[in-house]
């Protein structure tokens, strides 16, 4: 008898513990949204969304955010543009050119690669590749281009490790049908593996294009953070991201409401991005 | 030789290949060069005044923010940990898998692991900081990783549950043993080591925190006196550093640091998921 009433009894602990992270979405979701709904009344949705001029401390003050919106837009499809291709043909050699005692290496390497914290790469992007920039195109450096190559490593491992699973789970005939049509080793898997691993390629996009979106300290320490539409890859920008960080330290009152305002407007994003992720997955499963 | 004569007659196939390898080979000389950057210009710098005990503006020291960080890793470990695997050992052992819940918790865990650092961080802001009223504090900090870490062991728990054969539990069951029995003494110790990779995995997302961390825990210097108190951690000590300009050697070192323990983190983890592999062929 005594037993029967611990089993009943852990299993309901089982139970409350799993529904911990369903308390924490609706808590998180709760007080993003509730915080950021009082600014957006005040503001109005359009202005808030559409207004290009961001200047919290003027009198009277403006909160437009449109600035930010595109400065996340701009850093993000630069670093897809950057990250992709490397990663892409990266997964490529990984999972059909490398020889296995290599690919023992290589690996672990991309695993470290995704191990190593934000604050490193934006460190990294700040000693080495912001002169860098300077040196060869002029300006401060701190500019769109820089944190798009920043965030193009820093997304590089997200797309190798997918893309190259998804590679991998393309049955042989697909290789082996082209190969004995004559084709090439290289031929056979651009032109018949990777057509068939399409789904799994795209949904490691979208994974690192939500990881380049959410990108906080990195962007902050090599974007050049000015609030204004974006004047040029070789110009400063501020991303959604880094409005939050920069200001929230000292905000108050509507601008603080503002900030958490902008926050959930980047939690909008990211839902999006997350459920097209969801889909794709669905659809390679 | 013969091999590079074949490409001769297919020179598209020799540009795709010439490709992917120059890809490869600036995806890892990136990450060599990044690593071997930050030792060759941080080891130097690693001096005893940057271990002092106490901190001040002229030594810098790092000191309080690896106690900082060991508190804060261990602390949001405790919570994290049994709820993770607890929710794991629900969602592969009791519940069924078209049962509505279940498919509630899936689709809030991967949120959850979707949701970026600086989220969490203005969530803990305004929750555990404002609403709550505790200030920026360790407990803040705590229970703000604690969510995030969440998806994290709860997925590889579930892994390692799901890879330990049925055999086991039906032998257990045979024997007469209960469901829990089975669960605590037969199931958990065969997934110990998959377990192990999710908690190693959740500490290097911990230490090399900082977006969550800067409006939680706050950006004290000093040693934590109590859970109240405001301090940083490693990570936070290294943006602080960078973000001042003033003290770029010392930020090398802490970078230093910061790399070694995720170096360290990895290759045991890399280590146990390993581990797990093989167990399961035996399996």
């Amino acid at each position: 008898m005594k037993s029967k009433v611990s089993e009943k009894l852990m299993e309901f602990v089982f139970l409350i513990s799993a529904c911990v992270s369903i308390i924490s979405v609706i808590l998180i979701c709760y007080f993003i949204f509730a915080g950021g709904t009082t600014a957006l009344n005040k503001i109005g949705i359009l202005n808030f969304l559409l207004g290009k001029d961001w200047s919290p401390t003027n009198i009277p003050p403006k909160f437009g955010i449109l600035p930010m919106i595109m400065g996340s837009i701009h850093i993000t499809i630069g670093a897809v543009l950057v990250g992709v291709p490397i990663g892409i043909l990266t997964a490529i050699f990984m999972a059909k050119f490398c020889p296995k005692k290599l690919y023992k290496i290589l690996k672990p390497l991309v695993n470290l690669m995704a191990g190593i914290p934000s604050i490193i790469y934006g460190f990294f992007g700040l000693v080495i590749i912001v002169p860098l920039i300077r040196d060869i195109f002029g300006g401060t450096g701190n500019s769109i281009l820089t944190a798009s190559v920043l965030l193009g490593i820093m997304i590089l491992p997200t797309i190798i490790g997918i893309s190259e699973a998804a590679i991998r789970a393309v049955p042989e005939s697909y290789y082996e049908g082209a190969i004995a049509l004559g084709a090439t080793h290289e031929q056979s898997i651009i032109f018949a593996t990777l057509p068939a691993a399409k789904s799994g390629i795209l949904s490691s996009i979208i994974l690192g294009i939500g990881r380049a979106i959410g990108e906080t300290m990195a962007v902050v320490m090599v974007a050049g953070n000015q609030a204004r539409m974006p004047a040029g890859i070789l110009k400063g920008i501020r991303s959604l991201t880094a409005n939050i960080v920069i200001e929230m330290g000292y905000a108050a009152d509507l601008h603080r409401e503002a900030l958490i305002a902008t926050g959930v407007v980047l939690f909008v994003f990211i839902l999006i991005i997350n459920i097209f992720f969801s889909i794709f997955v669905r659809r390679v499963n | 030789m013969k091999k590079l004569k074949h490409y001769r007659h297919y020179p598209k196939s020799l540009l795709i290949l010439i490709l992917l390898i120059l890809s490869a080979i600036t995806t890892f000389s990136i990450l060599f060069f990044l690593i071997g950057y930050i030792l060759i210009k941080g080891i130097p710098h690693i001096t005893p005044s940057l271990f002092a005990f106490k901190y001040t503006t002229e030594n810098v020291s790092l000191f309080p923010a690896i106690i900082t960080t060991i508190i804060i890793t261990l602390l949001s470990l405790i919570i994290a940990t049994p709820i993770s695997i607890f929710t794991a050992i629900y969602l592969v052992e009791y519940a069924k898998s078209t049962n509505k819940l279940v498919k509630i918790i899936r689709i809030t865990t991967e949120t959850l692991s979707g949701i970026p650092s600086i989220i969490y961080g203005l969530f803990g802001l305004l929750f555990f900081v404002t609403y709550l009223r505790w200030g920026f504090s360790i407990i803040a900090g705590t229970l703000t990783l604690s969510i995030m870490i969440l998806p994290l062991i709860i997925r590889s728990t579930e892994e390692a549950l799901k890879s330990v054969p049925l055999s086991l539990r039906e032998a257990s069951f045979a024997l007469g043993a209960g469901k829990l029995r089975t669960i605590f003494k037969i199931v958990l110790p065969s997934a110990i080591p998959g377990i192990f990779a999710g908690i190693i995995l959740a500490i290097g997302r911990i230490v090399g925190e900082t977006a969550a961390l800067v409006y939680t825990t706050g950006t004290a210097a000093e040693i934590p006196k109590n859970l109240f108190s405001s301090s940083r951690t490693l990570a936070i000590h290294m943006y602080a550093l960078s973000s001042e300009g003033l003290y770029i050697n010392q930020a090398y070192a802490t970078a230093v640091i910061l790399l070694i323990t995720v170096l360290l983190i990895n290759t045991i983890s890399s280590f146990l998921a390993e581990k797990v592999l093989k167990e399961n062929q035996y399996g």
